[in-house]
């Protein structure tokens, strides 16, 4: 019988803490796969971010550091400069992203340090419990913006991979989902291209996923994939940037 | 031939980064401190003996890449002064929480705030009490001189990956600005690749090979009895380096009746004073403290059971001034002279606090 | 042997650098030395001031609060540091710009036109080093050769070029001074 589909054997047999629903549990599973087709579990740090994902340590079994809020691009810089051959990715959501690192995100871009970024859009703080993000919607109703984010109190959503395309350091801007199967086939594929960049030393890879977060939303998994669908990529648009 | 250098206190401490094996050094410009940097760029290290040096964004940036380097078992530095220090507070909590060897100057200026950009030594309590929040320490060593701007490059990574310690050089304006002769001689090469699998393979991220388990560097761990264990094996780290790793200078301290106690600069100036003071037929000796943390307190404390008191000068309002006192623990007074906002006092400035404090104690 | 020298005028007449060959000579002729400087924002024309101590033991205190010798280049400078030199110290001045000239009679005072004197000889940049000729010619703590040596190695190469004129400003300003 032809083996048709296998656990990646980098991802741990602990019990993700994420609510049933959640796609970081999709991600984790994508970046583990391709760490492992490419044969670089020997060769990769991951650095991990403060919010949802700080945990991601947990699943996927390579060397890992965890990043204050927000420094994750600044880590990753150091540990790229100091082992050149090595594969470094971070792994951030769109509040340690876009909000309270987007120094750092810009700069490591600006850089062009030979490293993956991948950024979790959910449009919300999951961890903290649901209060807006940076790139929360207009109209979105999150714990701190409770009559839904209106822009004269709370300013716009925004697009930090439109912005770092600009950057001339960044080889490879993407923006992908993982909401349905051929979605995810595809975000594999921008994470295979992403890791090659870094391989070949061709600056720095940003793959956005936008995600659904049903917890914070309030919404059932369905709902909130649905939702994603007709809210969030009319704004986020998927496909490559650059 | 031993090499001699006329070379400001921040030169070198670039080239005592680069001569001590330091893998990666990662900094933001702020004065009085520039220098270190723009010397490490000028001399472009990376192509002698490998060395990164990177100008970062941010002082939040460059402590976040000094962690990142730590965390690879790498020997990493930064430097700033005063109000990047403030800003790198984070991060050099998270670096003794995940315990991460590396070192961090601090050419000190005069605040709150912006401040000034002339010397002081304000920064005592934030060096020596933590920094940052959480229960940590830094081992601080208070450089008085350029030679000591050189060495304790070396003795810094020495004691930071001794215990897997921040280290903090706290230094300030004087020290980093002025010339002295230093010699270069002491010198070694950055560790291979090798010798750091074979020193830190069981926590530095190097990636994850053979049978060995993930290395994961964090300061997280939600479950209070594991963090409380975490805290305690710290705790024990730190009472090792209270036992083994305290530094102090004495200067005529074997007949003196009162001790000026004074750190890095001042103890430069101080001497000076001890010198006048002598002169007059006043019996005033001098300790330095070298390590601000741990602090000479046993020391001090057998010193009071025989002076008459103690004057502890020091560029700030009175910070230093209480771990003295509560080494001598009201046996005998302990008064404070300082200046402020920048005002280097001269020797005699302290010879006149002396000689005031000699008339209140009769 | 000791000396402490306070070099002070404005920031673009070379006053740091004319500390630092002296330091530098101080080196090569075995001397302990510092150079403490006032430091601050780097713009010409706001004050600029140096301590240099050479010594044949090692130096206690790079902050002085009196001096045995001090090079006076602008009239500030002159207000602030002429109460500072030690009784029978040394006080030489360059008298561009100087209203109010000096009074003590407890110090030995020199005063040269070096500002005027360097610009009519085409020799303008070299201000300093003439200035330190004047200096060494009245105090010689270091010899010329040192000095020349000084120059070398508190120059960066590509300045080296400059060094025989700079040798000729030196021996300018001790002909000035002995006028």
């Amino acid at each position: 019988m032809d083996k048709v589909y296998g656990r990646s054997s980098l991802l741990t047999d602990n019990v993700m803490h994420y609510c049933p629903g959640c796609s970081h549990g999709t991600i984790h599973k994508l970046v583990a796969e391709t760490i492992e087709e490419m044969g670089l579990q020997s060769e990769t740090i991951g650095i991990s971010p403060v919010g949802c994902s700080v945990f991601a340590y947990n699943y996927v079994d390579i060397d890992w550091i965890q990043a204050a809020h927000g420094r994750a691009c600044a880590v990753a810089t150091a540990v790229k400069r100091l082992q050149p051959d090595k594969m470094v990715f971070t792994y951030q959501g769109d509040g340690d992203l876009s909000a309270i690192g987007t120094g750092e995100t810009i700069h490591a871009c600006n850089r062009g340090e030979n490293i993956v970024v991948i950024y979790v859009n959910n449009a919300i703080y999951g961890m903290t419990g649901g209060q807006m993000a940076p790139t929360t919607l207009l109209g979105m109703k999150t714990a701190t913006s409770p009559h839904g984010r209106e822009a004269a109190i709370h300013g716009y959503p925004y697009k930090i991979a439109e912005m770092v395309s600009l950057l001339d350091g960044v080889c490879f801007v993407t923006r992908q989902s993982v909401h349905s199967p051929a979605a995810v086939r595809k975000a594999k594929k921008a994470l295979r291209r992403a890791f090659e960049n870094a391989q070949a030393g061709m600056g720095l890879s940003f793959v956005e996923i936008v995600s659904s977060c049903n917890s914070g939303w309030k919404q059932s998994p369905v709902e909130a994939n649905h939702w994603m669908e007709e809210n969030m990529f009319p704004f986020y648009k998927l496909g490559d940037l650059k | 031939m031993e090499e001699i250098k006329l070379v400001k206190g921040n030169e070198a401490v670039a080239l005592g980064a680069i001569n001590s094996g330091c893998d990666g050094y990662f900094g933001y410009p702020i004065t009085p401190q520039s220098e270190i940097l723009e010397t490490l760029m000028e001399l472009r290290p990376w192509e002698s003996t490998g060395m990164v040096v990177v100008q970062a964004e941010s002082e939040v940036a460059s402590i976040n890449m000094v962690y990142g380097g730590a965390a690879c078992g790498r020997r990493v530095m930064t430097s700033s002064s005063s109000p990047g220090i403030s800003l790198m507070a984070e991060g050099i909590s998270y670096l003794a929480g995940a315990e991460l060897p590396c070192l961090i100057v601090n050419v000190q200026r005069g605040g709150p705030g912006l401040g000034t950009i002339q010397p002081s030594q304000a920064d005592y309590f934030q060096a020596t009490k933590g920094c940052g929040h959480g229960d940590y320490n830094m081992i601080v060593l208070a450089p008085n001189s350029v030679q000591e701007m050189y060495d304790f490059v070396f003795d810094g990574f020495d004691l930071a990956f001794r215990y897997r310690v921040p280290v903090m050089m706290l230094s300030d304006g004087i020290i980093g600005q002025m010339m002295e002769k230093v010699s270069l001689s002491r010198s070694r090469p950055r560790w291979s690749a090798q010798e750091i699998r074979s020193m830190s393979d069981d926590w530095a991220t190097t990636g994850r090979h053979g049978s060995r388990a993930r290395n994961i560097a964090s300061s997280l761990e939600l479950d209070p009895n594991e963090m409380e264990r975490r805290n305690l094996d710290l705790q024990s780290r730190y009472r090792s380096i209270e036992s083994a790793e305290v530094r102090f200078e004495e200067f005529l301290t074997e007949d003196a009746e009162y001790i000026v106690v004074a750190f890095g600069s001042s103890a430069r100036i101080a001497s000076e004073t001890v010198r006048m003071a002598r002169a007059e037929g006043m019996k005033v000796g001098l300790l330095r403290p070298i390590t601000l943390w741990p602090f000479p307190s046993a020391r001090i404390a057998e010193l009071a059971d025989r002076v008459k008191g103690f004057l502890v000068a020091e560029l700030n309002a009175g910070q230093m001034v209480e771990d003295v006192r509560l080494a001598v623990d009201g046996r005998v007074p302990v008064r404070h002279f300082g200046r402020m906002g920048g005002i280097v006092y001269s020797p005699d400035e302290i010879l006149n606090a002396l000689k005031q404090e000699g008339r209140s104690n009769g | 042997m000791k000396e402490t020298l306070i070099i002070a005028g404005f920031g673009g007449q070379g006053v740091l650098s004319m500390g630092k060959i002296l330091a530098y000579a101080g080196v090569v002729q075995g001397f302990e030395v510092s150079w403490m400087p006032a430091y601050g924002p780097e713009m010409r024309g706001g004050t600029a001031n140096v301590t240099v101590i050479l010594s044949d033991s090692p130096i206690s205190s790079p902050i002085a609060h009196e001096f045995d010798s001090a090079i006076i280049l602008n009239q500030q400078s002159m207000d602030k540091f002429e109460p500072a030199i030690r009784p029978g110290g040394l006080l030489l001045y360059d008298t561009n710009g100087i209203t109010r000239h000096p009074t003590r009679t407890d110090i030995r005072i020199f005063a040269m036109d070096a500002t005027e004197q360097s610009a009519r000889r085409g020799m303008a940049r070299m201000f300093n080093t003439m200035v330190l000729g004047g200096y060494l010619a009245v105090r010689p703590v270091v010899d010329s050769s040192s000095v020349v040596e000084g120059l070398r190695l508190s120059l960066p190469e590509r300045a080296h070029k400059l060094i025989p004129d700079n040798e000729k400003a030196l021996a300018a300003g001790a002909e000035l001074i002995k006028k």
